[in-house]
C-alpha cells in the first residue's frame, strides 16, 4: 500500500514543482493574443464599437467580448477575428465597409486645432488660427473630428476608386438563375 | 484672410477638374458600358482567342467512343442494352433536370453539356442487360441525384456517379446484379424486353453467369482440386482470352478508349496505371501458381476492366490531376480491383477500386502536385 | 551553329493572324490633331509635370521629370502649345482618370535641342541617369524603367543578356516588322546594354515562325562576332514572355520572388534596344512607337505613332469595319479593352486590335470547373490554375497564395484552353487585386497604429512636462508665504475639480453614454 502511495505522491510533488518553476520562469507578460486581436482590427480608432480606440476593443475581446462590433473591419475583419480565436464566424449580413476620409472646409475653418486634438491617428496638421486640412492618406476615417469642429467645417467624404488604388473586379458572369 | 485666394484657386481648380472628368465620361458612353463585367465584345477579361473546347464537346466525345463497345454488346450478348441506355439516359436527364430546378440552376446548359448522358450510359453498360426497369432507374437515380447534385452538381462531386450507382445497386439487390443473360444463346429482344419490363423473373433460361464469376465459382465449388485449365475449357462460356463473347465488348471498349486518348479527351496516364497494375498483380499470381489464378490477359478482357480504364478511371471530377496523380490513381484501382475480384466477395472489383480511390484522391493529389516554374529542386 | 534549346513547360499554339499586317513596311502614322501624354506610363513612381497650360513645347522636350529611381520621365511628342495639365481618360482596363499633358501640335515638328550620348565618356551611373531622363522603358508591354535593368547583381557576374524578338502574341508584329526594316538599329541598342551589363553573351531570341525577321537580325549581329547569337526558338505561346524566353535560351527559370540579374540574365524587348539606339546615336529620347493596327480593319499595317496620340485618330487610319465592337490594347491573350477612344496611344501600347464578333466570338456562360487538368497543362509556369481558380472564386486569397498565386504570369494560357471557359485570368488578377489590397490596408493599419501609440506617448510626456514645470516654477521664485498658500490652494481646487470631472467622465465610459454622445451616427 505504501509502496504505491509513496512513488505517486512524489512523482506528484516533483511534476507539481515542475509547474510551477516553469510558471515563474517561462512567464508572459501580457497576453501576446491582444496583439493579435490588435493587428486584425483595422485601427481605424473610430471607438464605433464602444471601446475607446482598436487596443481597448482587443482587450475586450480577449475578455469575451463580441467580435462582429467592428464597422470599418465589415464581415472579412469579423471571419479573420472567428479564424484567430476559434470562435463561430459573424453571422452574414453585416455591411460592407466603405473607406471614408474627413475633409475639411478651408473657407470655413477658423483653425480652432479641436480636430487636431480629437484626430487619434494624427492625420490633421495645422496650428492655431491657421488653416487645418487632413492628410488623406493617414485618415482612417473614424469621424471623431467632425462631432468638436465649431464651425461644421468638417465633412466625411467616400474614397473613391482612382487608378493607383483600382482593383480588378469579381468576375461577375456566371451562371444565374433563370426564371 | 490672406490666405483666401489660395483657397479660391484650389477649390476652382477641383471643380474644374470634376467637371471635366464627367464630360469625358459622358462622351465616352457609347464606347464603355456602364455594367460592370459586361463589355462591348462581352468579354469581362482577356484572353480574347480560345481553343473553344467545351464540356458539351468533351462529353459527346465519350459518347461516341462508346459506340463501338455499345455495338458489339447488342450484337453478341443482347440487343437489350439498347433498351437499358434508353431508360438510362431518359431517366438522367429527368433527375438532371429536376435536381437542376431544385437547386435552382439554369437549365439549358446543364442538361445539354452530356455529362448525365455519359453517367447514364455507364450504368447501363455495367448493369445487367436484363436487369428489371426500376433497377436502372434506382441506379441512375442514386448516381445522379444523391452522388451529384447532392454534392454540388457538375464537377463538385467526390464519388464517380456511375460507380457509386452500380455499387449501391449491388449491394442491394445483389441477386439481380448478377443475373446475365446467356451468350451461347443470346435471347431475342423480345424476351429479354420482357424481362427488364417485369413479368415472370423466372429466367433460368435466358441467364449464366459471368465469366469471372463462373470462374470463381469453379474454383470455389470444386475445392482444392480445381484447377484454372479445368475451369476454362467450358466453352460455353469462355473464348479465346477471356469471356466469350464479352472479350469481343472488352476490345471493342479497347479500341474506343484508344480513340479518346487519341484526341486527347483523356490522357493516358489513369488507363495505362489501371491496366498495368492489374496486369502486374495477376501476372505475379499467376505465374506463382497458374493453376489457382487466370493469366493476366484473361484479368484484363474481363468484366469492367478495359470500361473501366478508360471511361470510369479517367473521370477528371474525381480522379486526379496531374499525369504522375493519375497513374498512381489508375495504378491502385487496377491492384485494388484484382484484390477485390480473385479475394473478395464480389466477382469484380472495378467499382469498389474506384470508389475506394476516389477517397484517396485529394491524397494523392497533395502528394503528386508538380513543382512549379521556378521552385525545383535541383 | 548548334546550340542545346531549352523549352518551358505548357503553353498553347494559338492561330497567329500575323500575316496581313506585314504585307505592308511601317507607316508613319500622322501627326494627330491633339497629344494627350499621360505622366504615369510606366511602371514606378508617376512623373512630376514641368509644363503648364499655354507653355510652348517642342518636340523631345521634357513635360515629365522622372519621380524616384524606379519611375520615368516623359517628353512631348510634337512641338506645340500645351492646352491643359489635368486628369484625363488613362489607356488602362480601368478606363480612370489620370493626370496628362494636353499638346496642340503646331505642325512644325520643331525638335529640341538633342546631344549624341556619349556614354563611353560617361559613368555607368551616370549613363543610367541618362536614359531614365529620356523617358526609355521596356516597350514589350511592362513599360518597367530600362535604366533600372541596366544594373549587375553585385555578386553575380551576368552570364547573358536576352533581347526578346519572340513577339508570340497572336495579331501583333511591331516587334516583327521593327526586326525586318531596322535590325541594325536594335543590334547596336544591344551592344550599349551589353556595354552596361557585361554579360558574356548576347542571345536574341525570335520565333521561328519570323524568318526575314531572324535573317535580317542574323545578318545586323555577324557585325558583333560570336558573342551574339540570332536563335529561332519554337513558336509557342507564350515564348516571348520574359521569363519562358529566358527558360527557352539559358534553361533557367526565375522565380517571382527574385530578379533575373541575381540568376545571371537581364532581358530586353527589341523595341527597347531600338529606342535605346536612339537615344544614344541621336539623343531623340522617347516619343514614338511601333503600334501594330490590324484586326477587323481594311489596312492592317504597322506604324510609327506618337505617343498620345488619341485612339481614336489612331484607328482611323486603319478604317475598321462597321462591324467594330471594340478595340483591344496588346495582344488577343493579355491585351484588355480599349476604355474609351479619347484615351491615347502610351509607351506600352505595341498592337490595338479592332474586334468584331466574327474574330472574337464572345464567350458562352462560365460552367462549373470539371477539374480535367487541361489548365494545368497549359500553364508555362506549372501552376494549379484549378486549384487557385477553386481559392479565388471564394475570395479565399491565403490559400491562393499557397497555390502560387504570385508566380501567375497572367498569360491566359488556362483560360484559352479550358473547356468550362471559366474567366481564370480574371479570377486571379481579382485575387492579385485582392492581396495587395489586404497587403496596402495591413500597412495603413500599421502605420495607424504607431501613430496612436506615439500620440499616446506624447501626451503622456507633455503632462508630465507640465506638472515638472510648475513645480519647478512655483518653487524657484521666491514668493511669500500667503501668496504661496493661495497658490496652493487654486493648485487644491483644480485638482479636485479634475478629479470630479473624471470620475464623472468615468461613469459615462462605464455606462456607454459618452460614445452615444460621440457617434454622429
Amino acid at each position: 500500500m505504501l509502496t504505491v502511495i509513496f512513488p505517486m505522491t512524489l512523482g506528484a510533488a516533483a511534476l507539481g514543482a515542475m509547474l510551477g518553476w516553469a510558471s515563474v520562469r517561462f512567464r508572459v507578460d501580457g497576453s501576446p493574443l491582444i496583439d493579435e486581436i490588435e493587428n486584425a482590427l483595422p485601427q481605424t480608432q473610430c471607438g464605433q464599437c464602444g471601446f475607446p480606440g482598436c487596443r481597448a476593443y482587443a482587450e475586450a475581446i480577449e475578455n469575451g467580448a463580441r467580435i462582429d462590433l467592428c464597422p470599418p473591419g465589415g464581415e472579412a475583419g469579423a471571419r479573420r477575428l472567428a479564424d484567430l480565436l476559434g470562435r463561430d464566424p459573424p453571422a452574414p449580413g453585416m455591411e460592407e465597409p466603405s473607406p471614408q476620409a474627413a475633409v475639411i472646409d478651408e473657407q470655413r475653418c477658423i483653425g480652432c486645432t479641436l480636430c487636431i486634438q480629437a484626430c487619434p491617428v494624427d492625420a490633421i496638421v495645422g496650428a492655431a488660427k491657421q488653416l487645418h486640412t487632413v492628410v488623406g492618406t493617414l485618415c482612417t476615417g473614424c469621424e471623431l473630428c467632425v462631432p468638436p469642429c465649431p464651425m461644421e467645417c468638417i465633412q466625411m467624404k467616400a474614397v473613391t476608386e482612382n487608378i493607383d488604388n483600382w482593383a480588378w473586379k469579381y468576375p461577375v458572369f456566371g451562371i444565374r438563375r433563370v426564371n | 484672410m490672406t490666405r483666401k485666394p489660395a483657397i479660391d484657386t484650389t477649390k476652382g481648380s477641383r471643380v474644374e477638374m470634376t467637371e471635366k472628368f464627367h464630360r469625358n465620361e459622358e462622351q465616352n458612353k457609347p464606347d464603355r458600358p456602364e455594367l460592370p463585367g459586361s463589355s462591348a465584345t462581352g468579354f469581362i477579361s482577356p484572353p480574347y482567342l480560345s481553343r473553344n473546347a467545351s464540356v458539351r464537346r468533351v462529353m459527346v466525345q465519350v459518347l461516341a467512343a462508346l459506340l463501338p463497345g455499345i455495338v458489339v454488346y447488342a450484337a453478341l450478348i443482347g440487343p437489350a442494352i439498347v433498351l437499358q441506355l434508353s431508360i438510362a439516359s431518359v431517366t438522367a436527364l429527368l433527375a438532371e433536370a429536376a435536381m437542376l430546378k431544385l437547386r435552382g440552376r439554369a437549365l439549358f446548359p446543364f442538361l445539354t453539356d452530356g455529362s448525365a448522358l455519359v453517367t447514364a450510359w455507364l450504368i447501363a453498360l455495367t448493369f445487367p442487360p436484363i436487369a428489371p426497369w426500376w433497377l436502372t432507374v434506382i441506379g441512375v437515380l442514386m448516381a445522379i441525384v444523391i452522388t451529384k447534385h447532392l454534392y454540388g452538381g457538375l464537377g463538385q462531386n467526390p464519388f464517380n456517379p456511375a460507380m457509386a450507382g452500380f455499387a449501391a445497386c449491388l449491394v442491394s439487390f445483389p441477386a439481380l446484379m448478377s443475373q446475365w443473360p446467356s451468350v451461347t444463346a443470346p435471347a431475342h429482344f423480345i424476351d429479354q424486353a420482357a424481362a427488364i419490363f417485369g413479368g415472370a423473373r423466372s429466367l433460368d433460361a435466358l441467364t449464366s453467369a459471368t465469366p469471372l464469376d463462373a470462374l470463381k465459382t469453379a474454383l470455389r465449388l470444386a475445392g482444392p482440386g480445381a484447377t484454372v485449365s479445368a475451369a476454362l475449357a467450358d466453352t460455353n462460356i469462355y473464348g479465346y482470352v477471356a469471356g466469350r463473347a464479352w472479350e469481343w465488348v472488352a476490345a471493342a471498349y479497347l479500341l474506343g478508349g484508344l480513340w479518346l486518348a487519341g484526341r486527347k479527351i483523356i490522357r493516358w496516364h489513369a488507363p495505362a496505371g489501371f491496366l498495368s497494375g492489374l496486369a502486374l498483380i495477376s501476372a505475379a499470381c499467376w505465374l506463382s501458381d497458374p493453376e489457382r489464378f487466370a493469366s493476366p490477359l484473361f484479368h484484363v478482357f474481363s468484366g469492367g476492366a478495359l470500361l473501366g480504364a478508360f471511361f470510369i478511371v479517367t473521370d477528371p471530377v474525381s480522379g486526379c490531376i496531374s499525369g504522375k496523380g493519375k497513374f498512381i490513381f489508375g495504378f491502385s484501382a487496377g491492384i485494388l480491383a484484382y484484390i477485390i475480384r480473385v479475394f473478395g466477395g464480389y466477382p469484380d472489383g472495378v467499382a469498389f477500386a474506384v470508389l475506394i480511390l476516389n477517397l484517396c484522391a485529394p491524397l494523392i493529389d497533395a502528394l503528386t502536385r508538380p513543382p512549379i516554374f521556378g521552385m525545383k529542386k535541383k | 551553329m548548334f546550340r542545346k534549346l531549352f523549352s518551358f513547360k505548357g503553353g498553347i499554339k494559338p492561330d497567329t493572324y500575323k500575316a496581313v499586317s506585314t504585307r505592308e513596311p511601317i507607316g508613319i502614322a500622322p501627326l494627330p490633331s491633339t497629344l494627350i501624354v499621360p505622366l504615369h506610363q510606366h511602371a514606378g513612381g508617376r512623373a512630376i509635370p514641368r509644363v503648364r497650360a499655354g507653355d510652348r513645347v517642342l518636340k523631345g522636350q521634357c513635360i515629365g521629370e522622372a519621380d524616384g529611381w524606379i519611375s520615368s520621365a516623359v517628353h512631348a511628342p510634337a512641338s506645340g502649345k500645351v492646352l491643359a495639365v489635368e486628369n484625363r481618360m488613362a489607356a488602362h482596363p480601368s478606363g480612370l482618370p489620370t493626370l496628362s499633358v494636353v499638346i496642340e501640335p503646331d505642325g512644325l515638328d520643331e525638335w529640341a535641342c538633342l546631344h549624341p550620348l556619349r556614354y563611353q565618356a560617361l559613368s555607368p551611373e551616370k549613363t543610367r541617369e541618362c536614359l531614365r531622363d529620356a523617358g526609355i522603358v521596356g516597350l514589350g508591354g511592362a513599360a518597367f524603367p530600362t535604366h533600372a535593368k541596366l544594373s549587375a547583381a553585385k555578386q553575380t557576374a551576368m552570364e547573358a543578356i536576352v533581347i526578346n524578338g519572340a513577339e508570340c502574341e497572336p495579331f501583333m508584329t511591331c516587334d516583327d516588322m521593327l526586326m525586318r526594316e531596322r535590325a541594325e538599329g536594335i543590334v547596336s541598342g544591344a551592344a550599349f546594354f551589353r556595354e552596361l551589363l557585361d554579360p558574356k553573351k548576347v542571345l536574341i531570341g525570335i520565333e521561328d515562325n519570323k524568318p526575314e525577321a531572324i535573317a535580317a537580325m542574323s545578318e545586323a549581329a555577324k557585325r558583333f562576332g560570336s558573342d551574339f547569337e540570332v536563335i529561332a526558338i519554337p513558336a509557342r505561346y507564350p515564348a516571348g514572355g520574359a521569363k519562358q524566353l529566358i527558360r527557352a535560351l539559358t534553361g533557367k527559370e526565375i522565380p517571382a520572388s527574385r530578379r533575373s540579374p541575381e540568376m545571371g540574365v537581364q532581358c530586353f524587348n527589341v523595341g527597347t534596344a531600338y529606342s535605346a539606339w536612339r537615344f544614344i546615336t541621336f539623343g531623340e529620347p522617347l516619343v514614338s512607337r511601333i503600334v501594330t493596327l490590324t484586326g477587323n480593319v481594311e489596312n492592317a499595317r504597322n506604324w510609327e505613332t506618337r505617343i498620345g496620340t488619341p485612339f481614336r485618330e489612331f484607328v482611323a487610319l486603319g478604317h475598321p469595319g462597321h462591324d467594330t465592337n471594340g478595340f483591344l490594347m496588346g495582344g488577343p491573350m493579355m491585351g484588355f479593352e480599349i476604355p474609351g477612344m479619347d484615351a491615347p496611344v502610351v509607351k506600352s501600347s505595341n498592337c490595338v486590335i479592332a474586334a468584331a464578333t466574327s474574330l472574337f466570338p464572345p464567350p458562352p456562360a462560365e460552367m462549373p470547373c470539371i477539374r480535367c487538368g487541361s489548365c494545368a497543362e497549359a500553364c508555362p509556369h506549372e501552376l494549379q490554375p484549378f486549384e487557385l481558380y477553386r481559392f479565388a472564386r471564394v475570395k479565399n486569397f491565403d490559400r491562393a497564395r499557397e497555390f502560387a498565386l504570385d508566380e501567375c504570369i497572367e498569360c491566359g494560357c488556362c483560360a484559352y484552353v479550358c473547356p468550362s471557359r471559366i474567366p481564370l485570368v480574371q479570377y486571379f488578377r481579382f485575387a492579385k487585386s485582392g492581396v495587395q489590397a489586404r497587403l496596402r490596408e495591413k500597412e495603413k493599419a500599421e502605420s495607424a497604429r504607431s501613430r496612436v501609440e506615439r500620440r499616446k506617448a506624447r501626451e503622456a510626456r507633455a503632462k508630465a512636462e507640465k506638472a515638472e514645470r510648475l513645480a519647478a516654477g512655483a518653487q524657484a521664485s521666491g514668493m511669500d508665504a500667503s501668496k504661496k498658500t493661495a497658490v496652493q490652494a487654486a493648485i487644491e481646487r483644480a485638482r479636485q475639480d479634475r478629479e470630479t470631472i473624471q470620475a464623472g467622465n468615468a461613469n459615462d465610459a462605464e455606462t456607454g453614454d459618452r460614445y452615444d454622445e460621440g457617434q454622429p451616427r
